[in-house]
């Protein structure tokens, strides 16, 4: 990934920052510059929101066939996460048997690596989720 | 008027390895190295975690015990540590962005051996002493490597501690800090080295014990205080011995020295590893306790604290989070090679 393309990406990857239509209230994560419901309604009205970071899982699947980035931590849980929000996200779950998935799994954020640019390139770090404990 | 603590908080792993699993790779009776070593597991980082990671786990847990903190009140960030994720690109940027406290604020690593974390700690408390910003964040974290088959894989483990230092809402206020400090080359890591070399018993009675013990008897001196005046004693903590037979030779007894030694249970934690057992120390104290705090660093030198724990203690949520405790004993064993893969012990093709 391009440094400058991640390096945008700080406020999502790092604090969950998404951003909120001033015209409908809709939340979106990662942020949008402009509503796609609303359309030039919401230009100008979009804010920053960020998210607190609580969730529940709705769906997961058990990776074994993983990305270069992933292999170290293959088989590992892919899930789609609820926030408490309303809005879903795709990540990672962590810390997590993979007996103990479960649909419903209340699960909060954790900071890790995503992935790195070779042994001399940029560090890539972002959000996971873990159980809520 | 005191700096002090303001709150705190702490991360360990869940991932352990057991002496006797590192020992059957080497033919060596690992139980027994355990057993001299007082470790009876350490800690080991997942293949996604780093110092980084770790340091805003720490910090974050810092920030939610206590609500009142506005992360942009933090003016300075200091990651002390000896496996810092770049060689050049400071820790405590991320670290700064991932709290949000940046950008009006300054940042730095720091790097002292297994005492980084403490020397930010006094950095933190002269600068907020002197008014050049509200709070400081200190922070001492490691992923520390043992080169496999050496004594040191026994014992190098990972975690991270965050204190968060000044002057007003403090829970605990530092009432006294010195330091000692010698050239002494019992430890080190050259540039590029993957992994540290040490100077074997030297590391004993002229660093270890020379540091903390000097260190110690000039805080004593400066307090005015004597061993039983105190609650709660920790000392650095590279094996379960050294801190236990330093407290015993100072006049401490098992009782105050039990909840801040965490190495027993996961290792030698560096940077991190007086700093999580104050953690631990401050999630069971009561206002009032006093706390007796020597680190050390190779190198060679020791930071002493003497602490108070003042009633802002009953103001923040310590209930926030886990507690040490909970992490300590949340447990995933690996078997050798599977903690290889995560050390990156192994050698892997390019591309």
């Amino acid at each position: 990934m391009a440094i400058p393309r991640f390096w945008r990406e700080i406020p999502s990857r790092y604090n969950l920052v998404g951003s909120k239509c001033g015209n409908c209230g809709t939340l979106d994560f990662p942020p949008r510059l402009v509503c796609p419901r609303c359309g030039r309604r919401s230009m100008g009205k979009m804010e920053r929101r960020k998210l607190a970071g609580r969730g529940t899982v709705v769906s997961y699947t058990i990776i074994h066939d993983a990305p270069k980035d992933f292999d170290m931590m293959k088989p590992y849980v892919l899930a789609i996460v609820e926030m408490e929000e309303g809005l879903r996200m795709t990540s990672q779950v962590i810390d997590v048997e993979l007996g103990d998935i479960k649909i419903g799994m209340p699960v909060e954020v954790a900071f890790r690596k995503l992935g790195e640019e070779g042994e001399a390139g940029v560090i890539h770090y972002g959000y996971k989720f873990r159980p809520a404990r | 008027m005191k700096a002090g603590i303001v709150s705190y908080g702490g991360y360990v792993p869940r991932y352990r390895i057991l002496p006797k699993e590192i020992g059957a790779v080497w033919g060596v009776d690992g139980e027994a190295m355990g057993k001299g070593l007082n470790i009876r597991a350490k800690s080991v980082p997942g293949p996604d975690e780093d110092v980084i990671t770790m340091s805003v786990e720490a910090a974050r847990a810092a920030l939610k015990k206590a609500p009142h903190l506005d992360p942009k009140d933090i003016g300075a960030i200091y990651v002390g540590s000896e496996s810092h994720p770049y060689a050049v690109k400071p820790s405590a940027t991320i670290v700064a962005e991932a709290i949000e406290a940046a950008p009006i604020m300054t940042a730095a690593d720091y790097e002292f051996a297994c005492k980084a974390g403490t020397a930010a700690m006094q950095s933190t408390m002269g600068l907020t002493l002197s008014d050049m910003y509200r709070y400081g964040l200190a922070i001492g974290a490691d992923t520390s490597q043992g080169a496999p088959g050496d004594a040191l894989e026994y014992s190098a483990s990972a975690g991270a501690a965050a204190f968060v230092i000044g002057k007003d809402h403090l829970i605990a206020s530092i009432d006294q800090t010195i330091s000692y400090t010698t050239d002494t080359p019992d430890f080190w890591r050259r540039e590029g080295q993957a992994y540290p070399s040490h100077g074997g018993r030297f590391t004993g009675e002229p660093a270890y014990f020379k540091h903390v013990v000097s260190c110690a008897n000039l805080l004593f001196k400066r307090a005015g205080t004597r061993p039983e005046d105190y609650d709660f004693a920790v000392f650095h903590q590279p094996n379960g011995k050294f801190p236990v037979r330093v407290g015993k030779m100072l006049g401490f007894t098992d009782k105050q020295m039990d909840t801040g030694l965490l190495v027993r249970e996961i290792g030698n934690t560096y940077s991190g590893a007086i700093m999580v057992g104050l953690c631990a120390i401050l999630d069971i104290a009561k206002p009032g306790n006093r706390i007796f705090a020597v680190g050390y660093g190779s190198g060679a030198g020791s930071d002493g604290f003497d602490i108070t724990v003042t009633g802002g203690l009953e103001e923040i949520d310590r209930k926030a989070g886990r507690t040490m405790r909970s992490m300590v004993e949340d447990v995933k064993f690996l078997d050798y090679a599977t903690y290889a893969k995560y050390r990156r012990k192994i050698r892997m093709r390019e591309g």
